[in-house]
């Protein structure tokens, strides 16, 4: 019997072995991730090695609502494992993608879910070349989780990381904060409001490409996900043992998001991102970043919004548009909105 | 005008700041409190106190609903939540505050009980229809700006026949919490010169309820808007008062606030709430007259009413100084226990937990430098 696209359910034999798995995965993984090495059906994928050194980074995906503007958990799990791996200075390769499903999630939801995926990647030029299927019964998980595990290789031998920033290095944001966050907030249960918010949800791999051949001395970079800017600033920070400073008026925010932001209390800085980066760069190759950064597609937006000192060791603070120093601080917790 | 970057503008802020430092008189000292936890944010978020001249200090008064609340009615809260097939819904910051042995609604939450955070209470209306087999409590705080949104779900509970809708009520009122301030400074201590008045509690209730105060303790009040502008102006106009010795209610925040406030919103209100001859208020004591209670005609709705609770009494930190920096006695850092054990991630008083309240704002805004 064919599996029913529109009404049909995972039910638990979609997870056990039989029949049913290799049915579900004859009739949508595969065509859907569409390559040799997975059609091969063999339980890992023997790939060609790559002459640079490898790369490997893993990212689990778990998300409510799973269809937001902008994206869903299946554009996203391919974005996240493949934009870990690229802030590295690694160009990405291969994706293996492992799916936890809830019974009585709808096929369709899935099959929509597989084809997002399957674009996500065919965008960025990877293959998805395997993975794994579990069925846990109802109530056990929240429709469907997916870890990605992606693999690639480095660009070129320079090592940049958190150790390489040194005092003087200029921060580039590549486009606005919050965009992700706010948009997935804006249609969680209860928060119901119109809005044209949407996810920032992409894959930065060409644009880390476009600036580490212009710039291969960039220091470090990073995605301000979870937790946003404020976040891995401070995470910086307190690892280094220097100060960073930033400039409020600099830092690119859509007016939307900003809107949204106020009605519930909250801050950009604080907010996540899902396509954005941070790139330490030393003073005097700034300007050049910057501009080639710019004249990328995903990094229109990029801006100078602040730089590492020696002094204030492990403090984030934010020259404010009134002029005026606050301290950036780490989130506690989740972000609530404010009563007032 | 889109209403956020005009409030927030830099070149204008320099200009008032610039004329507050023309106004100020350099043998004087001026002491303003800013009553609203939004006001306090707004400055710790811009930085605003290292702006002001030298002898321009600002006190963090106690107009952060979250804060006010004492411990007992906290643990109330978590009691009713791990009742049974009861689901409780509250604002998100109340959720962090710590009860007694820092058990919080969320902590309580982890452990098994059916606690949601709701952005409207609405919504709690909207999860009695939708799980009717279950009780559906709304844990009510706030001052006079959350008010009538809870007084109009109990209405439309009523008009429903909504059966497994309550409300634990816990809304208090700004002008008797002034009044305490104001005699609760000691003869020795120095007075306050002036008063940002409330933004947002200023929409339902007007600026005409601060009239006797500013009267009573000749003291000039301006009720101001929450963005950083609407603070400096308001800071400016204080100072011009207080140099011309005037002790007025003016309104800054004309955007938003008429003299008499929004009747409507205060007739619904009277209809479903009443005064409640005591309340205690975190680090003000007990207050008469000082908070609503849900009147008889809606008692099926009243939480308090409808579930019995026993809570053991849970007690404060006697090392915590949250009272005197309610009061405006003391200055977060003053604390012995700001920084270390107490932060935002482990807030062993009120003032910690919400981002308005004084000490969660000196933590997370004040810079080391």
């Amino acid at each position: 019997m064919s599996l029913d696209w529109t009404h049909g359910k995972v039910e638990m034999a979609h997870g056990g072995g039989g029949r049913a798995m290799t049915q579900l995965i004859d009739a949508l993984f595969l065509p859907a991730f569409d390559n040799a090495v997975l059609s091969a059906r063999n339980d890992q994928a023997v790939l060609p090695a790559p002459c640079q050194k490898l790369v490997v980074a893993t990212d689990s995906h778990v998300i409510s609502p799973l269809f937001f503007p902008g994206g869903d958990i299946g554009s996203l799990a391919v974005h996240g494992s493949l934009n870990d791996l690229a802030l590295a200075g690694a160009r990405p390769r291969y994706l293996t993608a492992a799916f936890i499903l809830e019974e009585g999630f709808p096929l369709a939801d899935l099959k929509r879910i597989a084809a997002s995926m399957a674009r996500a990647a065919q965008e960025a030029g990877v293959s998805i070349v395997t993975g794994d299927t579990k069925v846990v019964e109802r109530g056990k998980a929240d429709g469907v989780f997916i870890t990605t595990t992606c693999v690639g290789e480095m660009l070129d031998d320079q090592s940049r990381g958190v150790t390489q920033i040194r005092p003087g290095d200029q921060i580039l944001l590549s486009g606005t904060l919050g965009d992700h966050g706010m948009a997935v907030m804006s249609l969680r249960e209860g928060l119901q409001f119109d809005s044209d918010l949407m996810s920032d949800t992409q894959s930065l791999h060409g644009l880390i490409e476009a600036m580490i051949v212009a710039v291969p001395d960039i220091h470090c970079m990073r995605d301000p996900t979870r937790g946003g800017v404020a976040a891995v600033l401070n995470e910086i920070a307190s690892q280094t043992q220097l100060g960073i400073r930033l400039e409020e008026k600099a830092i690119p925010v859509n007016p939307a998001v900003q809107g949204a932001c106020d009605l519930f209390g909250l801050d950009p800085l604080f907010v996540a991102n899902e396509g954005k980066l941070l790139a330490f760069c030393p003073p005097e190759q700034t300007a050049y970043l910057l501009a080639t950064m710019r004249s990328h597609p995903q990094g229109e937006q990029a801006a100078l919004i602040g730089e590492v000192s020696a002094d204030y060791p492990g403090q984030v603070s934010m020259r404010t548009t009134l002029g005026g120093l606050r301290r950036v601080d780490w989130l506690s917790g989740d972000p609530l909105p404010r009563i007032c | 005008m889109n209403y956020l970057d005009e409030f927030r503008d830099g070149a204008l802020g320099q200009k008032l700041l610039h004329r507050i430092q023309q106004a100020v008189r350099p043998e004087k000292s001026y002491r303003f409190m800013e009553f609203c936890g939004g006001h306090t944010h707004a400055l710790f978020r811009y930085g605003i106190p290292d702006l002001l001249p030298a002898n321009v200090s600002m006190i963090h008064g106690p107009g952060c609903p979250v804060c006010v609340l004492p411990m007992a009615r906290v643990d109330q809260a978590i009691a009713l939540a791990r009742l049974p097939g009861v689901i409780l819904c509250s604002y998100g910051d109340m959720l962090r505050v710590p009860g007694a042995r820092g058990v919080s609604l969320l902590k309580a939450r982890a452990e098994g009980a059916d606690v949601r955070m709701v952005y409207a209470v609405s919504d709690a209306v909207a999860l009695a229809q939708q799980f009717p087999d279950r009780d559906v409590i709304f844990f009510a705080i706030g001052f006079e700006t959350t008010t009538p949104p809870t007084a109009l779900a109990l209405q439309q509970a009523r008009a429903l026949g909504l059966t497994n809708f309550s409300v634990f009520c816990n809304h208090v009122l700004t002008p008797p919490a002034m009044e305490a301030i104001l005699s609760g400074i000691p003869a020795a201590e120095p007075g306050l010169d002036g008063l940002v008045g409330p933004a947002h509690v200023s929409t339902v209730v007007g600026t005409a309820p601060y009239v006797p105060i500013a009267q009573r303790w000749h003291l000039p009040i301006v009720v101001a808007g929450f963005e950083p502008l609407d603070v400096l102006q308001a800071l400016l106009q204080l100072i011009i008062q207080v140099n011309e010795g005037r002790a007025e209610v003016e309104n800054q925040y004309t955007r938003a606030v008429r003299p008499n406030g929004n009747p409507k919103a205060q007739q619904v209100v009277n209809e479903v709430f009443e005064i409640r001859s005591q309340f205690e208020w975190r680090g003000l004591g007990g207050l008469a007259d000082s908070a609503l209670k849900i009147r008889d005609i809606f008692s099926p709705w009243d939480a308090e009413k409808r579930f019995k609770t026993t809570i053991p009494r849970g007690k404060e930190n006697p090392a915590c100084d949250c009272p005197d920096v309610l009061r405006g006695m003391k200055s977060p850092k003053d604390c012995k226990l700001f920084g270390a054990p107490c932060t935002p991630d482990h807030p062993m008083g009120a003032c910690m937990v919400s981002s308005e309240g004084a000490c969660a704002a000196h933590y997370r805004y004040r810079s080391e430098t």
